[in-house]
């Protein structure tokens, strides 16, 4: 197995990630990009643990989707409490905070 | 509080303490004391004159010990230097003090009829307490520190006595006049005791005494820096402007000023510091030519003036330039001018209480184109001012003749033109007095229909009659004897007047001074008042033109300082200004990042990350 592939197609998921996350406006699209480069980080750590032979990697690969379901509940509450009050998903709406 | 000085010299504090404490007393009761603060106020110069008497009986009966010293406490400690809170009771100090208290008493008396109807007398009686015991702390004190206390004193009340009128703006703006004009002559005072303590280390009088004899250059400008105060305090030229000016006061102000507590200090100064000028040749020429450039201002200004007391005024100062000129004559002069000033202070406070008497009667009104005749309806006032007068301008073997004479005399030992001018000044005094005399007492009424002139009360009678005893015989009684008690502080001069009748041409030429001067007065001023527009006269009632050049002086630092002002605006404060606009700016352009949008933030998350990585990497090659 060569691990160069899984890597390169991590590091394009994670590049994908980004660009959504520094293009796209809607607070739920933006959501979804992090989570793209949250599981492009899991495939590198799941590709080094199975290259090296320890299972470390793999464990925190479980912890990264642990904490990444737990910031998918917070986050969608904040998106439906603005979307609700500002009725809209749009993240530039939500700027008031600097006033 | 003694410091081992027995008697009635071991109490000198009291003499500065008792009035401390009574204007204290009186400033602080309130109302209640409006009733009897006046007296309370005599009290307090008149308990220390008694006090002054027994210690001037225990100094005949002691007649072995020249000073005494009564130290207190340390007053100051630092460094090297060290000054003591102690007195010096000797010969010069001790007739000080009796003129002080003496005269200075009989002035307060004279003040609780005087403010009877003044609904601030209490405080006035305040204000005169401190200026009598600022007075005897200058003349009492065995060093220069300590002097200044009571010098800055001295000024102070001056100024809340000048201006104890303040709701006339003319007198408070006399009473600045006075204080900044006298703030100049500080400065003097200041800057010699700096010098004195970095050559002697020390401004005691007995440590600086024999410290200065053989001095260098620095002695002459501490003569000369000494000078300065001296002019300042005793309104001599150049800072002669603010006496004038200091008529705006009561009346009994102007007496004690100008007989007892101020305008004397300077003199005072002057002698007490003879051991800095018989070293220096220039500062005693300085004091000298002071002295007479001064005496012939004041007997000038004194030609022209309708204010009664502004040509007292120039009176004064014309009489202490010959002080200072007599001062500036060195041991052969100096006793003469403590001579003149005790006799001066008698008939001075004579002449300013007849004037004050005038004024009371005429609604104080002080132009004495408004009054004529006077000698009819107030005899008394008439009378003991022709006393003072007499005793002024130096008619013989009244007071004046003496003293003044004797300085003639001196002056002319030390140099003709010296002499000639003092002995011009003499012609003019005569003149002015005897204008002043007969615009006041003869010649037909002037006064207005609804002025009813009166005789004074006998409480203001009374200080007035003594004083006129006193003008008439000071000069007589103390002629044999003040030479011979001042000795240990002036210096032996080399001849000693022995008899009351010795007449010299010096003599001859100050009578035919005196009968010249009346002789004038008489001719100009026998139908009543003339025209006088003439341009002498102009410039004298102009001051001549010291006010002028106060302004331009004024004007001149007024420049100055709007000039530093500028600089502090522009280069500190815009300095200041500018530091904290930079930092304004930097942090409203860093604010600016921090706009509220989230795609923003999360590019400088991404590009930060990546600079981070970037690094990381670059650093892991290089090392």
């Amino acid at each position: 197995m060569n691990e160069n592939y899984y890597l390169v197609l991590a590091a394009i998921l994670f590049a994908i990630g980004v660009a959504g996350f520094l293009t796209r406006r809607n607070a739920l699209l933006i959501f979804m990009s992090i989570e793209l480069m949250l599981n492009a980080a899991n495939l590198t750590l799941v590709t080094f643990a199975d290259a090296v032979g320890d299972l470390t990697g793999q464990i925190m690969a479980f912890f990264v989707m642990v904490v990444a379901a737990a910031e998918v509940v917070v986050g969608l509450a904040i998106i439906i409490t603005i979307a609700r009050s500002l009725h809209t998903a749009s993240i530039d709406a939500s700027s008031w905070l600097r006033r | 509080m003694t410091g081992g000085v027995t008697g009635a010299v071991g109490l000198a504090w009291l003499l500065v303490l008792i009035p401390f404490a009574v204007a204290a007393v009186l400033l602080l009761i309130g109302r209640v004391g409006d009733r009897w603060g006046h007296w309370l106020g005599v009290a307090g110069l008149v308990v220390p004159f008694g006090l002054a008497v027994a210690m001037l009986v225990q100094m005949l009966a002691n007649s072995g010990v020249e000073s005494y010293f009564v130290k207190w406490f340390v007053w100051l400690q630092a460094g090297s230097l060290r000054v003591d809170a102690g007195l010096q009771v000797d010969h010069l100090s001790l007739a000080f003090v009796l003129l002080v208290t003496g005269v200075g008493s009989l002035i307060f008396i004279y003040a609780v009829a005087y403010m009877a109807h003044d609904p601030g007398r209490r405080r006035f009686f305040g204000f005169l307490n401190i200026f009598a015991g600022s007075m005897l702390l200058l003349v009492l004190a065995d060093n220069y520190a300590l002097l200044f206390v009571g010098w800055e004193g001295v000024g102070l009340a001056s100024y809340l006595l000048i201006g104890f009128w303040q709701q006339k703006q003319s007198a408070a703006l006399a009473a600045k006049k006075a204080f900044i004009m006298n703030r100049i002559g500080d400065l003097g005072l200041l800057s010699a005791m700096a010098l004195l303590f970095s050559h002697v280390g020390s401004v005691n009088f007995v440590a600086v005494g024999p410290s200065v004899a053989g001095g260098g250059a620095w002695v002459g400008l501490v003569g000369c820096l000494l000078l300065l105060a001296a002019c300042g305090k005793s309104a001599q030229f150049p800072l002669q402007s603010w006496l004038l000016d200091a008529m705006e006061g009561p009346t009994p102000v102007s007496a004690l000023i100008h007989a007892a507590t101020m305008v004397t200090a300077g003199v005072y100064l002057v002698v007490r510091s003879q051991f800095v000028f018989t070293v220096s040749e220039v500062a005693m020429w300085a004091v000298a030519i002071v002295g007479v450039v001064t005496l012939l201002m004041g007997a000038w200004i004194g030609t022209a003036k309708a204010d009664i007391k502004k040509v007292l005024a120039g009176s004064t100062m014309s009489q202490i330039g010959y002080m200072m000129l007599a001062a500036g004559l060195g041991p052969a002069g100096a006793a003469f001018a403590i001579f003149h000033l005790l006799t001066h202070g008698a008939f001075k406070a004579n002449l300013f209480l007849g004037a004050g008497s005038v004024m009371h009667a005429t609604n104080d009104d002080v132009n004495m184109m408004h009054f004529g005749a006077l000698r009819k309806v107030m005899p008394w006032t008439f009378l003991t001012f022709a006393c003072g007068t007499l005793a002024l301008i130096g008619f013989p073997f009244i007071s004046g003749y003496y003293s003044k004479d004797h300085i003639i005399t001196a002056a002319f030992d030390k140099s003709p033109v010296l002499g000639a001018l003092a002995l011009l000044g003499a012609v003019v005094t005569a003149y002015y007095m005897t204008r002043l005399v007969i615009l006041t007492f003869f010649g037909e009424k002037r006064w207005g229909d609804d002025v009813h002139p009166h005789e004074a009360p006998g409480l203001m009678l009374v200080p007035m009659v003594i004083l006129a005893v006193a003008s008439l015989g000071a000069g007589a009684f103390l002629n044999n004897h003040i030479v011979g008690w001042l000795a240990p502080v002036t210096g032996e001069p080399p001849e000693v007047p022995s008899s009351l009748f010795e007449f010299t041409w010096v003599t001859g030429a100050a009578f035919g001074a005196l009968v010249i001067g009346v002789l004038a007065g008489w001719l100009v001023y026998r139908r009543g008042p003339v025209n006088e527009s003439n341009f002498l006269l102009r410039a004298a009632d102009a001051e001549l033109g010291a006010n002028a050049v106060n302004d331009v002086v004024v004007l001149a630092s007024d420049g100055v300082t709007d000039s530093v002002g500028v600089v502090d605006r522009y280069l500190v404060d815009g300095g200041a200004r500018g530091i904290y606009r930079a930092g304004m700016g930097l942090s409203t352009w860093i604010r600016g990042l921090q706009n509220g949008k989230v795609r923003s933030y999360g590019l400088m998350m991404a590009v930060g990350v990546v600079v981070i990585m970037v690094a990381v990497v670059v650093a892991g090659q290089v090392i």
